[in-house]
């Protein structure tokens, strides 16, 4: 694997772990107050479609258009994303927007799903379609990365197997610890998908205009360092004129 | 049938719209003119090299501080 693999698997995982984490407190709520059957057969037919939307998406993207054409769009992408996640981070980081809360959402889902009339006991509808829609809902932008970030490189194939490890991990992890979601540290992972989003989308829109980066590839690390650094400064900035005292990065 | 085809891509379109403008459009627009910037300096050397990425770094700055100003009364 390249050095640009490296990055592209770390980037996709973290993205991938960011959203299953916010997926699997939907389900997990789901599975609670409805059932486990419906709710995991919900989830696992949600990721059946994502990975059919990669396959008649992402396939045909790589076959059938232009690479640098790819590049720039693909590159503008992530770029847009990138730059949304890094905002949302260093604004969360810096005590200016509220952390993603997890026992809310998961306290909230249960309360609303508590209304929707008994429980059936073989397959539940209720809960089938709540555990389908947050993980379709929140796996879309995964699937988005994917293609993007697998169609430039011409690795789908690798980045598909990055996002369903990270699935597989937090899944995994989320049978274990059921309920403490909360602490995991979304907030730094998504502070460094967008430092990587944000990278990987300045190279791609350089790569496909033309441009010819100092280093080739090497580059790619050299905009990673620029961006984490530029969050090392502009968070504390930020946290001086927060209106709440929190500010972390968890 | 059109009802329902029209419905699809009404929500299709606010799906995009949701994901690439949002409530940051600055963003959108900064992404655009990334673009832009890069096709407009590729031929030269050392400029792009810069240039580019300054426009991201300088977009995405002022995006937070928009957002800080917002979130407080």
């Amino acid at each position: 694997m390249t050095r640009s693999d490296w990055v592209l698997v770390l980037a996709v995982f973290g993205a991938s772990a960011v959203e299953m984490v916010e997926a699997l407190t939907i389900v997990l709520a789901a599975g609670t107050s409805r059932g486990w059957r419906s709710a995991l057969e919900g989830a696992a037919a949600a990721v059946g479609v994502l990975a059919l939307l990669v396959l008649v998406v992402g396939v045909p993207l790589i076959k059938y258009v232009p690479i640098d054409a790819l590049r720039v769009v693909v590159g503008a992408l992530l770029l847009s994303l990138g730059l949304n996640w890094l905002r949302k981070a260093w604004l969360r980081a810096s005590g200016h927007k509220a952390l993603h809360d997890e026992d809310k959402i998961y306290a909230e889902t249960v309360a609303e799903l508590a209304t929707e009339g008994p429980v059936r006991p073989q397959r539940d509808a209720v809960g089938f379609a709540v555990a389908f829609k947050g993980v379709f809902l929140e796996g879309t932008e995964v699937v988005l990365i994917v293609i993007s970030l697998g169609a430039s490189q011409g690795r789908l194939g690798l980045a598909s197997l990055a996002a369903l490890s990270a699935a597989v991990v937090v899944f995994g992890v989320g049978a274990v610890v059921a309920r403490q979601l909360s602490t995991v540290p979304e907030n730094l992972i998504k502070l460094t998908v967008g430092v990587m989003l944000s990278s990987f989308g300045l190279f791609w829109i350089g790569e496909g205009a033309g441009i010819h980066w100092p280093g080739a590839d090497l580059f790619l690390l050299v905009l990673v360092g620029v961006f984490a650094g530029l969050s090392a400064i502009v968070i504390p900035w930020l946290r001086r004129s927060a209106p709440t005292p929190a500010g972390v990065l968890g | 049938m059109k009802a329902a085809i029209a419905r699809g891509l009404r929500a299709f379109g606010r799906f995009w719209w949701e994901f690439l403008v949002g409530d940051t459009p600055e963003l959108f627009i900064a992404t655009l003119c990334v673009v832009g910037v890069a096709f407009a300096l590729a031929s030269l050397h050392v400029l792009p090299v810069i240039v580019v990425p300054g426009v991201a770094v300088v977009a995405v700055i002022w995006s937070a501080a928009r957002g800080r100003t917002s979130s407080n009364p």
